[in-house]
């Protein structure tokens, strides 16, 4: 259900992977985070977690989403390390009879990895290193749910 | 207990782990201690709000008690996904 990696990973292969076996599932959603470019000047994005504590947080965040959505399953991966623009950064999938479950469960995912999994991710510049700070519009999506 | 240091909390203290020797009932307490070990410690928790903690891997508050807590983190709001 939960995949913490330092490689990339292949998003159709995934995908497919998902799909297997959940043929009376009749939408499949998937997000996929990629290492945008900041005008130019972004060269690497690092990404830091919390080796102990990572999966576990991603696994709390799926199983709620399997408690408040029908789903048929749910699949996170999230990498870490050095990436650069065009990188794949993270997906979730999520599997349910009806499109509206498997939307809004990956939307919820999606808000929940943004603010309650510990990663951290620092843009290496042309002209030096910041860490990128949590946004206060990121900590207002979770109020929705 | 093992207390952990990450993102630019880590960079300010200048190490990611550490072992440390208390015993402070609460998270508040521990911060406290550590304050008033050196100035990079001042540093990184100058500001509490922009900060948060986990203990034994789970997120927690400042005013948690810290029990036979073995592991304490501290770290920035985080920025996944």
């Amino acid at each position: 259900m939960v995949q913490v990696q330092e490689a990339a990973f292949d998003l159709g292969a995934e995908l497919d992977s998902f799909g297997t076996g959940l043929a009376d599932m009749g939408a499949i959603v998937s997000f996929t985070g990629v290492v945008r470019d900041v005008d130019g000047g972004l060269e690497a994005m690092e990404i830091e977690h919390y080796p102990g504590m990572t999966a576990k947080a991603l696994e709390a965040i799926a199983a709620d989403a399997m408690g408040r959505w029908s789903l048929g399953g749910v699949k996170i991966i999230h990498r870490f390390g050095r990436l650069v623009p065009g990188d794949q950064i993270m997906m979730v999938a999520t599997a349910a009879r009806h499109r509206k479950d498997a939307f809004e469960a990956a939307e919820f995912l999606m808000d929940y990895l943004k603010s309650r999994a510990p990663f951290w991710k620092k843009e290496h510049l042309k002209d030096g290193a910041q860490w990128v700070a949590a946004r206060g519009e990121d900590e207002d999506a979770l109020r929705r749910w | 207990m093992d207390v952990l240091y990450f993102a630019w909390v880590r960079e300010r203290i200048g190490l990611p782990k550490e072992r440390v020797e208390t015993s402070a009932e609460t998270v508040r307490d521990l911060v406290a201690e550590l304050v008033a070990r050196e100035e990079r410690y001042e540093a990184a928790f100058a500001d509490l709000s922009a900060l948060r903690v986990a203990v034994d891997q789970e997120l927690s508050d400042f005013d948690a008690p810290l029990g036979d807590a073995r592991e304490v983190a501290f770290f920035p709001p985080m920025t996944g996904g």
